[in-house]
């Protein structure tokens, strides 16, 4: 809306717009640094993985910020993502498919894998509540992992077979693309950065109008009170139900993008610390903040790769660094010194300005 | 009261201002005085694999010293820590590679060295690998080499030395349907056991190495008549089923592989219970490796394993291979892959602290006898 001749924008949209701003920023100037040949193969071979962390922090947040249940388990979905996606696009290369068609099927196949899981996964936990509901996604994320470790897929001429165990008669050049613990280790490296960056944009594109919709204004105001947003008619086990199977969607676009960027992929990387990972995403980038966890989700992933220097010492100095930000971020002082700055910096601004990025 | 907190808040900008500006310095290229052979090594140096990234890091770092002390081409040696994970491996590789890697030692695990050698493949690095022993490290790539068995030959090789020395016993396996090297050992030895007519009776699974009771499996065996146990595991899971089958007055022939190496440096392992287990091992710090076994004890202050023995052998294979073949310290790692690749597959030989003659195919893989031996006296005797 327009006041006194000037553009106002509504806390929703600047987040919004923020949230954009940064997602093209990063990209941007990391396409064209890697264009110009300044970028270390270090950072330049973190980017695909960054952007799936992105998406995954969009993800999880619409669970934990905006529907206000803390999920422990969305690395699960993102393992079903990752791995639907694989055998999705080894079929699909065995049938000769280009690579952009192979990626765009495979996203599509992981998410919607992904999306009926985490429907059938909604059932039982979304009965659930607070501590409970958290312990149960912990379980969950545990036992779609566990399953994984039993799955064996072949592929040949006749097409894919499944099995629990290795013992699966295949043709002749046919070969194996899941092998239960060992993973997926003859997937092809099909992921792009601009696959990755048009994956993030989606992902923020669904999660915030979903958020500044019907849907979106339902689902909080049921995280905020469950017993008020009840007595007007809101269907809560529909809206929660919303949320969670939209997460798990875009989850799992994040797992075929991530997949699809290793040629050896294993269960076991999406285990419970992998869940955690992407909470501790979300916190320090402050919960229910889109653009806050899509910034510390970058920052959190090049930083282990920044601080080599240390060898050993460098997870120690990993947490010592979140500790110190956590600390920093929640200090008094600190945000009456930065807005005190803010102020100086753009003068003679309302007041207003710093309570909306705080939604 | 405001004051302080403000330079609370200071001092720790300040403090991680310092940090960064360490890590600047360190990260800075020293220049060059002459050129060096530049070697990298990927493995896991903490979490929970971390005994065997430590132990191929030390072991390559007596072979590198070794080599730079008698003169000539020198070696800088560098290595990163992937912990165990394939997606920090190949950011480990990328970190390398920044650094201007020509050879690569690694990786010690066999999924994320997976992951680095389709890296290697594209970028043509010549890569030796001391420890990752499953079969797709190798496939289809040209460039990679394995400096150990790979897990289907060493289940193989189990079944085929249990049925010409053991003939007649009833086998019972244990093992960690979990995890990549066992669930590949025992697909290895199934076969073969089928082929040679081993008598298995029984095949019993558990689900991780975090797992404290063996009773189900160990019952198992016993109820199936096993008299002899084949344990295609690391040493971890391995010790509390020899306590634990002690305790059932459980007492069949216990049979391992080259997970089982390192059991003796357990702590707080009754050693008595090793007594009489056979295990696969390409390396007996005893005998044949006491001289590697001395120094090493010498420099980390404890007995080194097969995976320290595999990573001294890798860096004499690459440095000899590497002369040999006319390669020189300026070239790049494209170029001295090109060369290096036709001479390792053909007429290079190298022999070391795992083997003798040691010979390697166009597949990547090491050709090489296995040793089995047995535990006596808290120590590996050769058969």
């Amino acid at each position: 809306m327009r006041k006194n001749g000037k553009l106002v924008l509504s806390p929703y949209k600047k987040n919004e717009i923020t949230a954009y701003l940064v997602v093209v920023l990063f990209f941007g100037i990391m396409a064209s640094l890697k264009a110009t040949g300044v970028l270390s193969r270090s950072l330049s071979g973190q980017l695909i993985p960054i952007a799936a962390y992105m998406i995954m922090a969009v993800s999880l947040n619409l669970v934990v910020g905006i529907s206000g249940e803390l999920s422990l388990g969305h690395a699960g979905f993102m393992s079903v993502g990752a791995f639907t996606g694989i055998i999705t696009s080894l079929y699909l290369a065995q049938a000769g498919a280009p690579t952009v068609v192979r990626f765009v099927v495979a996203t599509l196949a992981g998410g919607v894998a992904a999306g009926i899981v985490g429907f059938v996964i909604a059932i039982p936990v979304l009965r659930l509540r607070g501590d409970y509901l958290a312990i149960v996604t912990l379980a969950f994320g545990e036992i779609i992992r566990n399953i994984l470790n039993v799955v064996y897929v072949g592929l040949d001429r006749n097409g894919l077979h499944f099995a629990t165990t290795s013992d699966i008669a295949l043709l002749e050049g046919g070969s194996m693309i899941l092998k239960g613990p060992m993973g997926a280790i003859t997937n092809e490296e099909i992921s792009t950065l601009l696959e990755g960056f048009i994956l993030v944009v989606v992902a923020l594109f669904l999660a915030q109008n979903m958020l500044n919709s019907r849907t979106g204004r339902a689902i909080m105001a049921i995280r905020d009170n469950r017993i008020a947003a009840e007595s007007i008619g809101l269907s809560v086990t529909k809206y929660k139900m919303i949320a969670f199977v939209v997460s798990a969607v875009l989850a799992g676009f994040a797992g075929v993008l991530f997949g699809l960027n290793f040629s050896s992929l294993a269960p076991v990387k999406f285990g419970f610390n992998q869940s955690i990972l992407i909470l501790v995403f979300i916190v320090l980038g402050g919960i229910g903040n889109i653009w806050g966890g899509v910034i510390s989700a970058g920052v959190l992933t090049i930083l282990p790769e920044a601080l080599r220097q240390f060898s050993d010492y460098r997870m120690l100095v990993y947490a010592v660094v979140l500790i110190i930000v956590m600390l920093v971020t929640n200090n008094k002082s600190v945000g009456t010194f930065m807005s005190g700055l803010k102020g100086k910096l753009t003068s003679r601004k309302k007041e207003g300005g710093d309570d909306s990025e705080k939604n | 009261m405001k004051k302080s907190t403000f330079k609370k808040v200071v001092v720790m900008v300040l403090a991680l201002c310092m940090a960064f500006a360490m890590a600047a310095c360190g990260s800075k290229d020293e220049p060059k005085t002459e050129a060096k052979l530049v070697i990298g090594g990927i493995g896991p140096t903490t979490g929970g694999a971390a005994v065997y990234g430590l132990a191929v890091k030390q072991g390559a770092e007596i072979a590198v010293e070794e080599i730079n002390a008698k003169g000539g081409l020198q070696i800088e040696y560098m290595f990163e820590d992937d912990t165990h994970d394939a997606e920090v491996a190949v950011n480990a590789y990328n970190k390398l590679m920044d650094k201007k890697m020509q050879l690569l030692m690694g990786t010690v695990t066999s999924s994320p060295c997976v992951a680095v050698s389709a890296k290697t493949y594209k970028d043509r690095v010549f890569e030796l690998t001391p420890s990752a022993s499953a079969p797709a490290v190798t496939e289809g790539k040209d460039n990679v080499f394995q400096m150990c068995f790979t897990d289907p030959n060493q289940g193989k090789t189990a079944a085929d030395y249990i049925s010409a020395n053991m003939s007649g016993k009833k086998v019972g396996v244990i093992y960690n349907s979990s995890d990549a090297y066992s669930t590949g050992i025992v697909d290895g030895f199934k076969a073969e056991a089928a082929v040679v007519g081993l008598s298995v009776v029984a095949y019993e699974a558990f689900p991780s190495d975090d797992t404290a009771n063996f009773d189900t499996q160990i019952k198992a065996c016993m109820n199936a008549g096993a008299d002899l146990v084949f344990l295609p595991i690391y040493y971890t899971p391995a010790s509390l089923i020899l306590s634990q089958s002690k305790a059932l007055n459980y007492a069949p022939l216990f049979f391992g592989c080259d997970g089982l190496d390192g059991i003796l440096a357990l702590e707080n392992f009754d050693l008595s219970l090793a007594e009489g287990v056979y295990l696969i091992t390409p390396f007996n710090p005893w005998t044949t490796g006491k001289d590697f076994a001395d120094k090493y004890q010498a420099k980390y202050g404890e007995m080194p394993n097969q995976f320290a023995a595999d990573a001294y052998d890798c860096i004499y294979a690459l440095y000899n291979a590497f002369q040999e073949s006319g390669c020189t310290a300026d070239m790049s790692a494209a170029d001295i892959c090109d060369k290096m690749v036709p001479y390792f597959t053909g007429s290079f030989k190298v022999t070391g602290l795992t083997g003798a003659d040691m010979a390697w195919a166009k597949n990547g893989e090491v050709s090489k006898a296995p040793i089995v031996a047995v535990i006596k006296d808290s120590a590996y005797a050769d058969l």
